[in-house]
């Protein structure tokens, strides 16, 4: 058997939280974004992060309260349109935005996460995403090699846990959140339940619990 | 008449019964409206589904399409991750992506992710979408507001994919590329192939089918 997830309170990742660090971030236009994790790290002050994900949400949304109140250095996510501030910064050069298409950036962050140097695609080829790329061609179609991706830490949010940390995702909020717990040095989820071993139909799992390192219930101080 | 009804309505009859389709953000997300009696089809969403549907009573949590808005599921819905929505995308199982476009030129090359020190939005899925579909329909108002045209020689925005539209859809014609060619295939009532002309800057050849648009009369 092996050994219980930790469960955790928000305060517990302070000592984690470091200038410069990376983060991957479960979510699409917010849906699935852990936004108790989201603002521990806003309160925290810790700054000059990486981030990485979908997308930058809104200015007061998701992942996008992070930007806009300055805490970024580095976005990479395929589309910041819907977050006014991120294009703001971007253009005035106070922010460092890499437009990822997104089936790539998917791709990118497994490949991070599962052992693997990178993937051949074809998204992108003839368009400026392939400046700076190795090309290959196989059975004559082009594919661009596409380099993975892995972060300091990568923050999910679930709807349920088990206490091994096995976790089930409501709805469309699943998206990024199963590869991001793939690549992230530690791995922690937002989950708005956690219920004992055994209680999830194992059949019904989406992320295993060996790659969560801990729990944090929602809204529990 | 309302343009961006009928460019809807007419992209609504390239779908077939069975198709299962993305719909890019603003005017595509009108097409499920005018479908023709008899054909259902699918829609699948970057964000993680096949089944979306239109929103009917309160939002449910979490449910929402790919701009992030409440929306419906039907029975026998399937959510899964990211890496699996593009695998769905970019593998060929969506039969048609439809979606809105800023340049499309006489080579199929598509630009619709951004203008350069003006907007940049991002790709979002567009690239995967028009890369990996088996079917991509370009649906846009013909001209820009200033009365440019956006049927070019050659997109001068960035691109989104090259070569690989198939249809262009507007307020005044049907195009088609057949062999790498531009091919004008309908028209617009009240129409001419001089006003099409004036405002398309790509060469195109007029197919010998070439015929009126077949709308029915509540979008004409």
């Amino acid at each position: 058997m092996s050994t219980p997830c930790k469960r955790i309170k928000y305060a517990e990742l302070r000592p984690r939280f470091k200038d410069g660090m990376s983060i991957l971030f479960g979510g699409f236009m917010g849906a699935g974004t852990p936004d108790g994790i989201v603002r521990e790290i806003l309160e925290s002050g810790v700054k000059d992060l990486t981030i990485i994900g979908n997308d930058t949400a809104t200015a007061v949304t998701g992942i996008g309260v992070l930007v806009a109140n300055k805490r970024v250095k580095r976005v990479i996510a395929s589309h910041i349109g819907t977050n006014p501030e991120t294009g703001r910064q971007m253009i005035a050069g106070e922010l460092d935005v890499e437009l990822v298409p997104q089936g790539t950036l998917a791709e990118r962050i497994r490949c991070g996460g599962s052992g693997l140097g990178g993937v051949l695609t074809p998204t992108g080829v003839g368009t400026v995403v392939e400046e700076g790329k190795t090309k290959l061609s196989f059975d004559d179609i082009e594919y661009l090699v596409e380099r993975p991706l892995r972060a300091d830490l990568a923050i999910l949010k679930a709807c349920r846990a088990d206490d091994k940390g096995n976790l089930v995702y409501q709805r469309a909020a699943r998206n990024f959140n199963p590869l991001m717990a793939l690549a992230g040095d530690y791995v922690v989820a937002e989950v708005d339940e956690i219920v004992k071993a055994g209680e999830i139909d194992p059949e019904l799992v989406m992320t295993p619990g060996i790659l969560v390192d801990a729990l944090i219930l929602a809204g529990e101080k | 008449m309302d343009a961006k009804k009928l460019i809807a309505c007419r992209a609504a009859q390239e779908l077939k019964d069975g198709d299962v389709v993305n719909l890019g953000i603003g005017l595509p997300t009108m097409i499920p409206d005018f479908l023709p009696e008899g054909i259902h089809i699918t829609l699948q969403s970057e964000n993680g589904f096949l089944g979306l549907g239109p929103l009917e009573g309160e939002p449910i949590p979490n449910l929402v399409n790919a701009g992030g808005k409440p929306c419906g599921m039907v029975p026998g819905t399937a959510f899964f991750d990211s890496a699996m929505s593009f695998a769905i995308i970019r593998g060929g199982h969506v039969d048609v992506t439809v979606l809105g476009g800023l340049q499309v030129d006489q080579e199929g090359n598509l630009a619709n992710w951004m203008v350069p020190g003006k907007m940049v939005p991002g790709m979002g899925g567009a690239m995967d979408l028009v890369t990996g579909a088996k079917n991509v329909i370009v649906t846009m108002e013909h001209a820009t507001k200033d009365g440019g045209a956006k049927i070019l020689k050659r997109c001068d925005l960035p691109l989104t994919a090259a070569g690989k539209v198939r249809s262009i859809i507007t307020e005044l014609a049907v195009f088609r590329f057949f062999d790498g060619q531009l091919v004008l295939t309908e028209t617009a009532p009240g129409i001419t192939l001089e006003e099409i002309r004036a405002k398309t800057e790509a060469q195109f050849f007029v197919s010998p089918d070439c015929h009126e648009m077949c709308l029915p009369a509540s979008v004409q």
